[in-house]
């Protein structure tokens, strides 16, 4: 298919109905309308599909969790005051092990905060978010084009583990319009997960439930979620790597803070400093081994996010005093140029010393 | 000799976690005698709450899912609207129903989701131990109004019925009790009928129980049916409080 341009927001609609997404239930905030509005307008009527425009972001999220016990793919999403609201049905979603893909176009925070791109839900987002111990895998997207290829693996991963996947985007990738490409056609019918509550026909009745009055019991369940936890780290870890075969400091980003950092980063290289960078792709599993290679050939990290430092916690933790770590963040939803960007590293590169 | 009356097929054989006396027994049996005589085992998905029916699932021989707390409608939505050919029924408290779902079950009912709503109604929370429900009648003892409820400080027993049949979503809704043989026929024939409309693609139905709970209303079990007569169906009276299902056209 060639490439059209699309707003972000109106790329994940699209990617989602290409990857089969049979039923979409959301409410509306800002900055993420428009992808409520492109399923409205072409899931809605669709043969087999469904959209409900749900009377609070926690129904949203319930049916959700409704269509994926029947087994088909269905999503969510919203702005970072919505998914706080959604957290109770995502706690629930993992505890049923129940695949879903749930989209956070997040904005400033804390409160109402502001409708600006922001990335202040990252803690939110990478330590589960809800009750209980338990984690979601988190893709962060820092193009439109990327918007659209993460949409489809995360419905995949969703039904590869059982398991809700948030798409952790921002208000700015949402509305800025960029050229995508589709590269899935939408396929004809999926096949209906094989653990689906579909009526006991010809088979014994099942339950699917979370509620246990025996500790021991939860605790076997806690340990199986984490067993699978622990492959989702070991296979499906991904982050992007610029610049960075000869880099003395390197930048660590996500998202559209990433696209900055790239930005920034070209600038220096004119002037011969010798940087790099490192953009998670999946946030939750973190990229901590490709952290760890890094550390081995420079010692100088700096951690660049828009927010008051969230993911610099990880970058801390891949390293255990491997290295050193500086941050930098803008908080509240305020985005940051390339050019202050580009004063912060080029400081920090001759304050340590590098050139 | 004919057998009349046996344990309803898909009545799973695990005793009861009930109190002695409690409602639910009663209509776990009635829902899932009924399922097995409208032959809908094969399509049938349940939704209980958090609560003392939480463990519904461990009687129903039908697929269930738990919900949580108040969100039985919502889920219900869920399922329905992927997955049509299923009959979707909720079983939900009055404090999940009509305090924290009050938003998920207005909304479904408006939508004229083709869910069948059994809403058991025993003026407390079971569960937990015996709080101020939302149905929970003026001057009545719990352990959150141990002076009795003041309407003036607790507000008033909330008609969840009587708000959902001014919904134009909503085509069935009757209030029963099960405190009499008599009145367990007229449930049973009530709950039929909800899942009638449902299977005949009309719209949303609930069926309100009134329900025993003796252990927290700290009666015995004859005195709590005794209540349910003297006090409970005053507030809330027995009936059909909405039948729209002749007028609708199934589409």
């Amino acid at each position: 298919m060639a490439r059209v341009l699309m707003t972000g927001n109106g790329a994940i609609g699209e990617a989602a109905i290409r990857a089969g997404c049979q039923c979409y239930f959301g409410y509306p905030i800002t900055p993420q309308n428009e992808l409520t509005e492109y399923m409205a307008t072409h899931l809605g009527r669709k043969k087999g599909c469904s959209f409900v425009q749900a009377e609070s972001e926690i129904s949203a999220i319930n049916m959700v969790f409704g269509a994926s016990l029947v087994g088909v793919r269905a999503m969510t999403s919203s702005s970072s005051p919505g998914i706080s609201l959604k957290q109770e049905g995502i706690s629930y979603l993992a505890a049923c092990e129940l695949p879903a893909v749930i989209v956070n176009m997040s904005r400033g925070g804390p409160g109402l905060g502001s409708i600006s791109a922001s990335q202040s839900d990252y803690f939110q987002a990478t330590r589960g978010g809800g009750h209980g111990d338990y984690r979601t895998i988190v893709l962060a997207p820092s193009s439109v084009q990327e918007l659209a290829d993460l949409t489809h693996r995360a419905f995949d991963l969703a039904d590869k583990y059982h398991i809700p996947v948030i798409l952790l985007g921002d208000g700015m990738l949402g509305q800025m319009m960029e050229p995508v490409e589709f590269k899935h056609e939408a396929p004809a019918e999926l096949p209906v997960r094989s653990n689906a509550l579909r009526g006991a026909k010809g088979r014994p009745s099942r339950i699917i439930k979370t509620f246990t009055s025996n500790p021991a019991e939860l605790e076997e369940i806690n340990w199986s979620l984490f067993r699978r936890y622990g492959l989702i780290k070991k296979e499906e870890t991904t982050y992007e790597t610029f610049m960075l075969e000869d880099a003395e400091l390197v930048v660590v980003a996500f998202g559209i803070a990433a696209r900055i950092a790239k930005g920034a980063i070209k600038t220096v290289r004119t002037e011969g400093l010798k940087v790099g960078l490192l953009r998670p792709i999946t946030l939750w599993p973190f990229p901590e081994e490709g952290i760890q290679e890094l550390a081995m050939k420079t010692k100088h990290f700096i951690v660049f996010e828009m927010n008051m430092g969230q993911m610099v916690e990880d970058v801390k933790l891949a390293l255990e005093g491997a290295g050193e770590t500086s941050f930098y963040g803008r908080p509240g939803g305020v985005i940051p140029t390339p050019s202050e960007v580009t004063r912060v590293i080029s400081r920090l590169y001759y304050q340590k010393g590098l050139k | 000799m004919k057998k009349v009356y046996t344990r309803p097929r898909l009545l799973k054989r695990n005793r009861f976690h009930y109190c002695p006396g409690c409602g639910h027994s009663i209509i776990h049996r009635i829902i899932t005698e009924l399922i097995d005589e409208m032959n809908l085992q094969d399509r049938v998905i349940g939704i209980p709450p958090p609560g003392c029916s939480v463990f519904a699932y461990h009687y129903f021989d039908v697929d269930m899912a738990e919900s949580a707390h108040g969100r039985g409608a919502a889920v219900a939505t869920g399922i329905k609207r992927a997955f049509p050919e299923a009959i979707v029924f909720t079983y939900q408290g009055d404090g999940d129903l009509a305090a924290i779902g009050t938003a998920e079950t207005i909304h479904a009912a408006n939508r004229g989701e083709r869910i069948t709503a059994i809403f058991i109604n025993n003026a407390v929370y079971g569960m937990t131990g015996g709080q101020m429900a939302p149905t929970t009648l003026a001057n009545q003892i719990t352990t959150t109004t141990p002076y009795g409820r003041d309407e003036k400080i607790e507000g008033y027993p909330v008609k969840m019925s009587e708000i959902l049949s001014l919904v134009k979503g909503a085509v069935y809704i009757e209030r029963v009790a099960v405190n009499s043989p008599a009145n367990i026929r007229k449930a049973t024939r009530a709950i039929c009928k909800a899942f009638q409309a449902q299977i005949d693609d009309l719209r949303y139905a609930l069926v309100e129980i009134l329900s025993p709970c003796p252990t927290n209303w700290k009666m015995s079990p004859l005195e709590s049916w005794q209540w349910i007569d003297k006090e409970m169906t005053k507030e809330f009276p027995l009936g059909v409080i909405k039948d729209t299902t002749r007028e609708e056209d199934a589409d």
